[in-house]
C-alpha cells in the first residue's frame, strides 16, 4: 500500500491555503472544469438525468460483481491474456514484480493510474531494481519533482510552468524555457526514448466490459496507448469494481466519464484491450496481464451503507466543484484519492479513525453529489462515516469518539430536550458573554473550545431575549388577527392541508 | 366559507437565540399576506448539529421531540433551508428502522416548507409589497439550493422588491464555509472559504448580501465585520418585511 498520511489533513490543508500558486491553480481549475461539467451534463442528448441511469447501471454491476468479473476474466483468458485476482495491494505488486522478473524487465513505462498509486506500485518496482517512468505529462512532472499527485486527473495542478521550467532544466538538461509547447516537446523527446526502451508497460483501467471481455483506457496524450502497445508486456491494474455488464451500458458510463473528467464528449485516445497481440496484429504486447484488485473493496461491498461508493469511476468531477478541495488542494487528503471521493473512499480503504479529519472536515454542501457523473450521494456517506466515529463500529474497527465529545452531545441533548432548561442555559450564556470582548455589537473573541470561530470572524452575541420568549410575552409585533399559540383548530387544519396539496414538490436528485 | 390560511412557525435555533429579528420579520411578512400564525413555544432545535456530527441517537431524540411538538400543526414554515432539509430528508432516514416513526416523520416532512419556497411555490406570491433601497447580492445556501432545490424563489422575491437592484456575485452557489461545527473545528479551511465568499460579495459591488439561512449569514456577517466592510448582511425576511 502507498504511504498514508491522512492524519495530517489539518496541517496540510493549512499549507495548501497558504500557497498562493496553488490557490490560483485551484481557482482556475474550478472556474473552468466545475462550471463546464455541469454544462456538459445539460447538453447530453438524454439530458442530465443520464447520470441516474448510469448510477443504476453501476449499482447493478456492483450487485453482480462476482459474475461480471468471472465473465471478464474468462474472455480475456480465452484470448491468451492472464488475469490475477489480488486480495491486497501487496499481492498485486508482487504479481507485477514476478511478471517483470520472469520477463527480465529493466524498465517500466506507466500510463497514469490512481489504483497503482493506491497500491504503491512505483516504489515497489523501484525497490526491485526496476526503473519506472510515468508517461502522462503531469505524472512525469511530479515524478521528476519527487512529489505526489494532487488531483486525480490533473496530478500536477499545483505546479506552475515556471517551476516546471526549472525542473526540466535541472532534470532533463535542457535550456530553461517557460514556453509550454517547448516544455511539452522536451518531455516528449525524453519519453520517446523510454517508450522504445521499456520492456513492460502498465496502465490502469477506466472501465471494463464483461460482455466483450475488454478493458478500456482513456487519455488525451496518447501515452497510454504507447505504453500498452510498444513494450513486450502489458500489465493492467483495475479496482475490482470497475466493470459493467454490457456494451450499451458501458457506452453510457464512458460518455459520462469523459464529461466528468475533462468536459469532453470523448477522450482523445480511447483504447479497448482484450488480450495480447494475436497473429497478424500490427502491434500489441506479447503478454497481457490484468490484475483485479480488492485491497479493501470487498469490505465496502459488504456494507450496504457504503456499497454505493463502488459506483465511483474516479472521474474527479467532484474535485472540480468542492469548495473545500478548492481551498486546500489534493495533498491534504494524504492518499491517492483527494477531494470528496477521497474523503469517503480513503477512510474506508485505509482506516476510519486515522482519517477522521477527512470524514469531518467538509461542510456537507452537496456540490459533489450534483457534479458526480455517477450521481453518487457522497454527503450521505460522509454522514455515515461520522456516525461510525461518534459511536464506534467493531466491524470497521472504529473506536468511538472521546468522552468529552460524547458528553458534550449528551449535554446538548438534555438542553434541547426541555425548553425551560434550554432557556436557563441560554440566560446563563448571555450573562457569560458579557465578559467577552465586544465592539459595535459583535463578539470579538470566544473562549475555548469555540475560539476557532473568532480567529477570523466576529459573532453576533446571544439576543437579550429569544424569539420564542418574545413571542410568549407578546413582544413580537403582530397584526390584528392574532391567533393563540396553540395547535391549530380543525378548520385551519383543512385549509393548511389544501395549501400543502397545491404544491407539487419535485424532490430528489437534480440533474 | 372563507378560512384564514394557517401557518405554524418553525424557528431555527440560530434565529431564536442570535437573530430573533429574523423571526419577527417573517411574522410581519406572513401576516401581511393574511396568514394566521401560531408558534409552538416548546420548540428548541431540530437536531441537525448532532446529526451532522454523527450523533444520531441524540439527533433522533431531538427529531422525536420535534415530531411530537409539530404533529398537530398544518403547514409548517421555517426561515432556514438547512432545518427544512433536515426535517424533509434526514428525519425519515433517521427512522429507517422504525416504520411507525418514519411514517410520522414523512407526514411532517410533506408539510414543512422553507420561507421563500412557501411564499413562491405554495402561496404563489412574488411581490410582497416590500421596499428596500440598495444593491443586493444573493448567497445560495447549500442545503436550500442543493438539499431542497430552491434557487429561483428567493431571487424572484428580491426582484419584486421596490428600489432593490439584484446583482449576481461570482460563485453565489459556493458554500460560505459555515458547516456548523466545521467552522469551529476547521477554522483555517472555513476562514479561507468565507474570505472567498466575502471577496465575491465585495467584487459584485453590492451594499447588501441577502441569504435564507442564518447559519451562513452569521458566518458571512462575522467575516464582513472583522474586515470592517460597509456591507449589510440580511435574511431575506428582513428585506421583505421592509416597506
Amino acid at each position: 500500500m502507498s504511504d498514508v498520511s491522512t492524519e495530517n489533513y489539518v496541517a496540510e490543508a493549512r499549507r495548501g491555503i497558504a500557497d498562493p500558486v496553488l490557490q490560483r491553480s485551484l481557482t482556475s481549475l474550478q472556474d473552468r472544469f466545475g462550471r463546464g461539467t455541469a454544462e456538459a451534463y445539460r447538453r447530453l442528448p438524454e439530458g442530465p438525468g443520464l447520470r441516474l441511469t448510469a448510477h443504476a447501471i453501476r449499482e447493478k454491476a456492483i450487485a453482480n460483481l462476482d459474475l461480471l468479473l468471472e465473465t471478464l476474466a474468462e474472455k480475456i483468458r480465452e484470448r491468451g491474456g492472464r488475469v490475477f485476482f489480488a486480495a491486497t495491494a501487496r499481492e498485486a505488486v508482487d504479481y507485477c514484480i514476478s511478471v517483470a522478473r520472469r520477463n527480465g524487465v529493466r524498465m517500466v513505462v506507466k500510463g497514469k493510474s490512481m489504483v497503482t498509486e493506491e497500491i504503491g506500485l512505483n516504489p515497489a518496482l523501484e525497490a526491485a531494481g526496476i526503473e519506472v517512468v510515468e508517461t502522462d505529462l503531469g505524472e512525469y512532472i511530479i515524478q521528476l519533482a519527487g512529489e505526489k499527485p494532487s488531483h486525480i486527473i490533473a496530478p500536477a495542478i499545483h505546479k506552475t510552468r515556471h517551476e516546471v521550467a526549472d525542473l526540466f532544466a535541472r532534470r532533463l538538461g535542457i535550456r530553461r524555457t517557460t514556453h509550454p509547447p517547448e516544455l511539452t516537446q522536451a518531455a516528449r523527446e525524453a519519453l520517446r526514448a523510454k517508450f522504445l526502451a521499456a520492456d513492460m508497460g502498465t496502465s490502469g483501467v477506466n472501465l471494463a466490459c464483461a460482455e466483450t471481455g475488454h478493458i478500456t483506457t482513456v487519455s488525451n496524450e496518447g501515452n497510454i496507448r504507447m505504453a500498452t502497445t510498444l513494450p513486450r508486456v502489458h500489465v493492467a491494474f483495475m479496482g475490482m469494481e470497475r466493470v459493467v455488464a454490457r456494451l450499451d451500458e458501458y457506452e453510457i458510463i464512458l460518455r459520462l466519464l469523459c464529461r466528468g473528467a475533462s468536459v469532453q464528449s470523448m477522450g482523445t485516445y480511447v483504447s479497448f484491450v482484450g488480450g495480447p497481440r494475436r497473429p497478424g496484429d500490427a502491434d500489441g504486447p506479447e503478454e497481457f496481464h490484468l490484475v483485479v484488485i480488492d485491497n479493501g473493496r470487498s469490505r465496502i461491498l459488504a456494507d450496504p451503507q457504503f456499497r454505493e461508493m463502488l459506483c465511483c469511476i474516479r472521474c474527479a468531477a467532484c474535485l472540480n466543484v468542492c469548495p473545500v478541495y478548492g481551498k486546500i488542494g489534493g495533498h491534504a487528503y494524504g492518499f491517492a484519492y483527494s477531494g470528496p471521493v477521497g474523503a469517503v473512499v480513503t477512510p474506508l480503504l485505509t482506516g476510519i479513525n486515522r482519517a477522521r479529519d477527512l470524514c469531518c472536515g467538509e461542510t456537507l454542501c452537496g456540490a459533489c453529489k450534483d457534479a458526480c457523473s455517477m450521481a453518487i450521494d457522497l454527503p450521505r456517506m460522509l454522514l455515515a462515516l461520522r456516525a461510525k466515529l461518534a459511536y464506534g463500529d467493531p466491524d470497521w474497527g472504529v473506536a468511538p469518539a472521546g468522552r468529552a465529545e460524547r458528553l458534550a452531545y449528551r449535554g446538548w441533548s438534555r438542553l434541547v430536550g426541555n425548553r425551560r432548561v434550554y432557556e436557563l442555559a441560554l440566560r446563563l450564556a448571555a450573562l457569560g458573554q458579557r465578559l467577552l470582548p465586544q465592539a459595535q455589537g459583535m463578539i470579538l473573541r470566544l473562549p475555548p473550545p469555540l475560539q476557532g470561530w473568532t480567529r477570523s470572524r466576529d459573532l453576533f452575541p446571544l439576543a437579550p431575549e429569544t424569539f420564542i420568549e418574545r413571542w410568549r410575552k407578546g413582544k413580537v409585533p403582530r397584526n390584528e388577527h392574532r391567533v393563540q399559540s396553540k395547535p391549530r383548530s380543525g378548520a385551519a387544519g383543512s385549509e393548511s392541508a389544501s395549501l400543502s396539496a397545491q404544491h407539487s414538490r419535485s424532490d430528489g436528485l437534480k440533474g | 366559507m372563507a378560512t384564514v390560511p394557517h401557518v405554524t412557525l418553525f424557528i431555527q435555533c440560530l434565529v431564536d437565540t442570535l437573530r430573533p429579528q429574523v423571526g419577527e420579520a417573517m411574522v410581519a411578512v406572513l401576516e401581511r399576506l393574511g396568514m394566521a400564525l401560531d408558534c409552538p413555544e416548546d420548540q428548541t432545535c431540530c437536531g441537525q448539529p448532532a446529526f451532522n456530527s454523527g450523533f444520531r441517537k441524540e439527533a433522533r431524540a431531538a427529531a422525536r421531540r420535534f415530531i411530537r411538538i409539530f404533529e398537530n400543526a398544518g403547514t409548517i414554515v421555517s426561515p432556514s433551508g438547512s432545518c427544512v432539509h433536515m426535517v424533509r430528508h434526514h428525519y425519515p432516514e433517521l427512522f429507517n428502522e422504525e416504520p411507525l416513526w418514519r411514517r410520522r416523520a414523512e407526514q411532517i416532512a410533506a408539510r414543512t416548507y422553507e420561507f421563500s419556497e412557501f411564499l413562491v411555490d405554495v402561496l404563489k406570491v412574488e411581490n410582497v409589497g416590500a421596499r428596500y433601497a440598495g444593491r443586493v447580492t444573493y448567497h445560495d445556501s447549500c442545503h436550500l439550493l442543493r438539499g431542497i432545490g430552491v434557487k429561483q424563489q428567493p431571487r424572484a422575491l428580491l426582484r419584486r422588491v421596490a428600489g432593490l437592484e439584484l446583482i449576481e456575485m461570482k460563485n453565489a452557489d459556493y458554500c460560505c464555509g459555515f458547516g456548523g461545527a466545521f467552522a469551529v473545528k476547521y477554522p483555517d479551511i472555513s476562514t479561507a472559504m468565507v474570505n472567498d465568499k466575502v471577496d465575491h460579495i465585495v467584487n459584485s459591488g453590492a451594499d447588501t448580501v441577502v441569504g435564507c439561512d442564518t447559519g451562513c449569514l452569521i458566518n458571512i456577517a462575522g467575516a464582513i465585520s472583522r474586515r470592517g466592510l460597509p456591507i449589510k448582511t440580511l435574511h431575506i425576511a428582513e428585506v421583505l418585511a421592509r416597506r
